[in-house]
């Protein structure tokens, strides 16, 4: 009886900063935002419940259309991400040995040990009309003029693949580790050429890191905000913007809660989409 | 799961129970200013000087007019002892959300502060009988043009210029949407409180802009990145602060702070009271100390931007004057468009219009 009691108070005991950092942090914020989201400012001093934030989105053509193309960015930037990230996982996890391989991994980290923002800056370094990429180019005579890289969709698609590498190619390491080589073989053995394997094997067997690193960098990316801006230019509408802006910029709460909640319902609709389609659930994917 | 012995699941509670009491054993603080300010308004010398003559610490963050809003808003007030709004951003902001409290005049050395710049303040800021505001800074937003094109780029509108094409930023904020609507021949400030005068002139600016944005680099979103624009000469021509560009021609004298035709746009950065400051007592002192010439000056010449202290002038570097009078002759200075107070509601149509040029294509 006293053991059980004094295992449970140091259950509760070290559960209670995960409890309180999810209901202060996390549920109590969003709740409050939901319910700003339907307050209306009738006039200076009076609120009002109502849809009419809702009914902005839907009216202000500028709304959805970047909620649209952040949707789809994202998408793609989360595609891009696996395709890269695939072979490198394959390498360290299968092919790279001992020191090598560890080396590899840091490799992956090391970018990571700087902030977001040092890693876009030293992206627009390298991208920018004057900078780095241009004037080699320049130099090996392919270019006779400064080429300008930045300010366009693919120099923000190039940063955010950038960013979410890591969180791709971690998980996938983790699963393809666990593969038995055997299994490899055994589709070789049974006729099945590079692709069927692939397709037939390793896939499948990989599909838990798949869909976790997909998660992770679609969230990511769709919750991004420097990447977009400084990289982006003057055509780089992104939701976040949107919600930073109408929130900081336009004092305008009710409108930035409104978007805020309605990208978190983009994200987790997506999400469910991304696992029903690939035939995973939650609590196999996570862990 | 293992069984944990005994002597681990001790340690187990008592670690835990460090985790819980830890986060509430805060120490005694000293006397502390927590200041919310611009860049470049509290230099390091002039803290250290103040911690040094009074024994109060003091805490400087950096932020901007709206970000400034913003975390007094959130707050009620809370979480700084000292702000610094600009002059027209104050009555709107109080009426509607009621963030700072009133200036306590008696309490201000206003001996040493120019006696017009008071006035106009304290006119701007007045709401109900009581003024929330001392003026502190001042500065204006023009043009920072390259000599080589300099010929063709002399007003807001000239950046949409076929000559600069591509080789042009500025913000997309309310004080490029007052530029362009002076260029274009109109005068938005007198149609602050004449709503559908006010939507006209914006309908006719949005135009401007959306045509205008083939001829944009980027739109500039940190002092720091437009320098860094201007100085690689990737960007010719942009529409920025005074300061930024006396900054610039100081490095290279090809690049120029010129005050277009249309009028410089001239704004006042004041002192005011967040209305739960808990501090007030060392805020009129930053106040007093930071408004005296000599401390003055210092802020000057970390900012590029001058101060409404009385005779702060003589001690400024003399390369700041030097610049100061080549962008401003008298004739530039007499056309300068000062803000007058933003009336509430007003940012949140042109919130609108700025959404809708970051959007077109």
């Amino acid at each position: 009886m006293m053991k059980d009691s004094a295992s449970r108070l140091s259950l509760w005991l070290l559960l209670t900063p995960f409890l309180l950092w999810i209901l202060l942090l996390v549920l109590v914020p969003h709740l409050q935002m939901l319910r700003v989201s339907f307050q209306v400012r009738e006039s200076w001093d009076t609120l009002v419940w109502g849809f009419d934030q809702y009914q902005n989105f839907f009216t202000e053509s500028y709304y959805w259309r970047t909620f649209v193309r952040t949707g789809v960015m994202s998408l793609f930037t989360t595609f891009l991400t696996l395709i890269i990230a695939f072979p490198i996982a394959w390498y360290i996890a299968r092919l790279a040995r001992g020191r090598a391989r560890g080396l590899l991994f840091l490799a992956c980290l090391i970018p990571f040990w700087a902030s977001e923002l040092v890693r876009t800056y030293g992206w627009m370094i390298l991208l920018r009309e004057s900078g780095l990429i241009s004037s080699w180019l320049q130099l090996l005579g392919l270019a006779d003029a400064p080429v300008e890289m930045l300010y366009n969709d693919v120099a923000v698609i190039i940063g955010l693949v950038y960013n979410g590498l890591l969180f791709m190619v971690v998980p996938l390491v983790t699963t393809l580790d666990g593969m038995d080589e055997n299994l490899v073989e055994a589709g070789y053995d049974l006729g099945g050429g590079h692709l069927t394997v692939m397709r037939e094997v390793v896939v499948p067997w990989a599909m838990p890191g798949i869909v976790s690193g997909c998660i992770v960098v679609f969230m990511l990316t769709l919750g991004s905000y420097l990447t977009p801006i400084l990289m982006g230019g003057k055509d780089s509408a992104w939701f976040t913007q949107q919600i930073f802006t109408q929130f900081i910029t336009r004092f305008n709460w009710e409108q930035g809660a409104a978007l805020g909640v309605l990208l978190l319902f983009l994200s987790s609709v997506i999400v469910w989409i991304g696992l029903r389609l690939s035939g995973q659930s939650l609590r196999k994917v996570m862990g | 799961m293992k069984r944990l012995d005994r002597k681990t699941r001790k340690h187990a509670l008592m670690l835990s129970l460090a985790l819980v009491t830890g986060g509430f054993a805060g120490g005694a603080m000293a006397e502390e200013l927590r200041l919310i300010t611009w860049g470049g308004y509290a230099p390091d010398d002039v803290v250290a000087q103040f911690e040094k003559e009074t024994g109060i610490d003091v805490k400087v963050t950096l932020s901007n007019n709206e970000d400034m809003i913003s975390k007094l808003r959130a707050t009620g007030g809370a979480g700084f002892d000292l702000a610094q709004p600009s002059q027209d951003r104050i009555v709107g902001v109080q009426r509607q959300f009621n963030i700072y409290k009133p200036i306590d005049f008696s309490r201000v050395n206003t001996e040493q502060l120019q006696p017009s710049m008071v006035k106009a303040t304290k006119d701007s800021t007045e709401l109900s009988g009581k003024h929330y505001g001392v003026p502190a800074v001042w500065g204006t937003s023009g043009l920072i043009v390259h000599n080589s094109v300099a010929d063709s780029v002399k007003d807001y509108t000239d950046l949409c210029d076929p000559a600069v094409a591509g080789e042009v930023s500025y913000r997309l904020k309310r004080p490029t949407l007052i530029g362009f609507g002076f260029a274009l021949g109109l005068d938005p400030f007198s149609a602050y409180n004449d709503r559908d005068r006010y939507d006209s002139i914006l309908a006719q600016v949005e135009d401007k802009l959306i045509d205008c944005k083939a001829n944009v680099k980027t739109y500039w979103t940190g002092g720091d990145q437009l320098l860094a624009l201007l100085r690689t000469g990737e960007v010719k021509a942009a529409m920025a602060w005074d300061a930024g560009g006396w900054k610039l021609n100081a490095e290279n004298p090809e690049i120029r702070f010129v005050a277009p035709e249309s009028g410089a746009l001239g704004w006042i950065d004041t002192f005011a009271i967040p209305r739960r400051s808990e501090n007030e007592e060392a805020a009129y002192k930053w106040i007093n100390f930071v408004m005296q010439p000599e401390i003055a000056a210092k802020i000057t010449n970390a900012s590029g931007n001058f101060t409404a202290s009385k005779g702060a002038d003589e001690f400024v570097r003399a390369e700041l004057a030097d610049a100061y009078r080549a962008s401003f002759n008298d004739e530039a200075i007499n056309n300068i468009k000062w803000y007058p107070p933003v009336p509430p509601g007003l940012e949140t149509v042109e919130g609108q219009v700025l959404d809708r040029v970051q959007a077109a294509n």
